[in-house]
């Protein structure tokens, strides 16, 4: 269904020039940002933008660049609000582009229902996780957050506003679906949810002692767990190389409850109440720290610990508890990178995690087995291994390192997650994503003026 | 763009045949800078660095600029901002010594060495400042000197072009301040180069070559401001707060 804005009466809506880093807090640019609160808003920016062109920005959550445009017009979407009301018999719910997963998620809850796909973070927008294509714990059981995405409502950079699901409009939708926010803005989405019995979940923690035996455990044993993830010691060497905690779970029934909790199985976790203030010292992380903060963290850890039940919010998002953690790298700011290998090259994985240990530059980094392909042209994750780690900006010979990294990823027929990028060169770019050209005729069909640019657009030439 | 690990994407220098520029500009692409142009008086005298530093990578474009043509700089200098898209980092490097008798010199020996020096520079300066800012980020690498931090009786009008050179680029890098562009202002002391070949290299000289790296440990911290050897910093203070009657006695 397609359907034409036109302005029926004057849009007023001010800019203010603002300097806009991603959650890493690296490479800041100056742009005219917007804060509309009506479709009609956006259209104008869209319809008015200059020669350095527009980008949505959700709650910026992206690591790098993807949510700023130097010397541009940015359009912050989180005035648009709004959630639906769920339908009863599909479970399905339409929701403003400009919603984040936490507030969602406060709405869903106490129905009984959660979002199937959710990140690390509650903070993100739907348009964000659409545009990122996120994934969570839950990638091997239920793929990635478009996958149920039945459709979603598209601004397009000429000011048409389509209607785009697999079915309807495939080939825009498949490019939408991680395509970064340069198809145009996306208004809402309906998107589907599943039932949840209570706010816990019981998880399974178990430790390995190395790569291998983290490896094997999510080999064999996966698959009966609805969400793993395992955070691996990136500084452990020689016979615990990747020493690895796993933890494994689903969402707790009702008799796994207690009997006085019970009744208040469905409330909401409050919002976070530690906030790190404005740029803490960058010392807060030297390596020392970080290596003592290893230790003892690996070390409290139990060996093994069976349906331990846990709020659903610590489990999934442990680190929204502590409001702009981002700032404890202090002003250099960091970087995050993660990539996928497919199965069958655990040698490189070992390669890399080796390298890793050896140059001391990161303390834990987040290790997964990803289950299926994705349809979106640019998504990221495919069927085999992901490792994403962080890495303080201000630490010496990270770029060489990861260019290196780049290397083995693209010769191993990995690729790097751009929604976490903030330094990846063009070059590479084509052998990460196979789909790159097709994604680029779809792009410039939908955008000849080049209307949606980011400074993440213009780094790795994803508009050449 | 200029990426969190601190890779710029794409260089311009205004003074190709720099040594300093030209040292930093190969530490630059071997740290991955793929994109430079080379502007400079006679371009054709740079087609040998240019194929080393296309020998490895980079696509290197070198172009005639004047630095006393003032008139030309925005036609120029715009044009190469349209042509080549963002350009992350700007290198002003050009200069003259003049003669080494200030007392002596020549009507037009002074007009050359304050029109390159002072007037061509900020001319330069001003234009990339305002083409960097409208495309919301970069930064802009300016060559002053710690020659202008007080005038010596043997380099005063030297000097003076870069002590009015400095204060441009101090100023300039705070009214920048939030705006995306960041101003870094290199002091070195006696570079050993071409143009000081004649000369008797002062105390606490230094070379291109640690000029250049002194000025990518600048841009990795965000310094505006840097001396090269760093041990300028404490020197100059010193000098600059000598009495008279001591300072000009100094064998400097």
């Amino acid at each position: 269904m397609r359907s034409t804005l036109t302005n029926s009466r004057e849009i007023e809506l001010a800019a203010t020039e603002q300097l806009l880093t991603g959650w890493g807090l690296t490479s800041p640019s100056r742009a005219n940002v917007y804060d509309p609160t009506r479709v009609e808003e956006v259209a104008a920016v869209l319809a008015n933008s200059g020669s350095r062109g527009v980008i949505a920005r959700g709650l910026g959550r992206s690591y790098g660049d993807a949510a700023q445009n130097a010397g541009g017009e940015v359009l912050t979407m989180t005035g648009l609000k709004g959630v639906g009301k769920i339908d009863r018999s599909t479970g399905e719910v339409t929701v403003a582009g400009g919603v984040s997963l936490s507030e969602l998620i406060r709405e869903l809850l106490p129905l009984g229902r959660f979002p199937i796909v959710t990140p690390g973070t509650r903070y993100v927008t739907i348009g964000g996780a659409i545009a990122a294509d996120i994934h969570g714990k839950n990638h091997h059981h239920d793929g990635s957050f478009c996958d149920h995405v039945r459709s979603l409502k598209l601004l397009t950079p000429s000011g048409e506003i389509r209607e785009l699901s697999a079915e309807k409009d495939p080939d825009v939708f498949a490019a939408t679906a991680g395509g970064m926010g340069l198809t145009g803005v996306i208004l809402e989405a309906t998107i589907a949810t599943m039932p949840v019995a209570s706010n816990r979940v019981w998880v399974d923690t178990q430790r390995a002692g190395n790569l291998e035996e983290a490896l094997a455990a999510m080999v064999s044993d996966d698959d009966s767990y609805r969400y793993s993830a395992a955070w691996i010691d990136c500084r452990a060497r020689g016979s615990a190389l990747g020493r690895s905690v796993l933890t494994r779970g689903d969402h707790a029934q009702l008799e796994d409850l207690p009997v006085s909790e019970r009744e208040s199985a469905l409330r909401t976790a409050p919002e976070p109440r530690v906030r790190i203030p404005v740029s803490a010292p960058a010392r807060l992380l030297s390596r020392t720290a970080i290596r003592l903060f290893n230790e003892l963290w690996f070390q409290r850890t139990p060996r093994q610990r069976r349906r331990d039940l846990q709020s659903v919010f610590s489990f999934l998002y442990p680190l929204d508890g502590i409001a702009d953690w981002n700032r404890l790298y202090g002003k250099p700011g960091f970087l995050q990178y993660q990539f996928v290998l497919p199965f069958g090259q655990e040698g490189t994985l070992t390669e890399i995690v080796e390298a890793l240990s050896k140059a001391r530059l990161v303390s834990l980094g987040v290790l997964k087995r990803f289950g299926r392909q994705q349809r979106g042209l640019l998504s990221f994750p495919m069927p085999g291994w992901t490792l994403a780690v962080d890495i303080p900006t201000r630490f010496d010979g990270a770029a060489a390192l990861l260019d290196r990294f780049d290397e083995l990823v693209a010769q191993a027929g990995g690729r790097v997650y751009l929604a976490k990028d903030s330094r990846l060169r063009p070059e590479l770019l084509k052998q990460f994503y196979p789909q790159l050209e097709r994604w680029k005729t779809i792009q410039s069909e939908l955008d000849p003026l080049g209307r949606m640019q980011s400074d993440l657009a213009r780094r790795i030439g994803l508009r050449d | 763009m200029r990426s969190s690990t601190g890779t710029f994407q794409s260089v311009l220098v205004l003074g190709g045949s720099s040594e300093i520029a030209l040292a930093t500009v190969t530490r630059l692409v071997s740290d991955g800078t793929r994109s430079v142009v080379l502007a400079a008086r006679n371009p054709d005298q740079l087609e040998q660095t240019a194929s080393e530093l296309r020998a490895q990578g980079a696509a290197i474009e070198t172009t005639p600029f004047d630095a006393r043509d003032f008139r030309s700089h925005l036609p120029l200098i715009g044009d190469l901002f349209a042509r080549h898209g963002d350009f992350d980092l700007v290198i002003v490097a050009f200069g003259v010594l003049g003669p080494s008798d200030p007392g002596s010199v020549t009507p037009e020996e002074l007009l050359e060495v304050a029109e390159t020096n002072y007037v061509g520079a900020i001319s330069a300066t001003q234009i990339a400042a305002s083409l960097l800012q409208k495309q919301g980020h970069g930064t802009l690498v300016v060559l002053s000197s710690v020659a202008g931090e007080r005038a010596r009786r043997s380099n005063y009008l030297y000097g003076s072009t870069k002590a009015g050179l400095d204060a441009f680029t101090q100023g300039l890098c705070d009214s920048l301040h939030g705006s995306g562009v960041n101003v870094l202002t290199v002091r070195p002391g006696f570079v050993k180069t071409k143009m000081t070949a004649h000369l008797k290299p002062a105390p606490f000289s230094t070379t291109p070559e640690r000029v250049a790296a002194a000025i990518l440990a600048g841009l990795r911290k965000g310094s505006h401001t840097i001396w090269v050897p760093s041990v300028l910093r404490v020197v100059m203070s010193v000098l600059r707060h000598l009495p008279r009657s001591v300072f000009r006695r100094l064998p400097i």
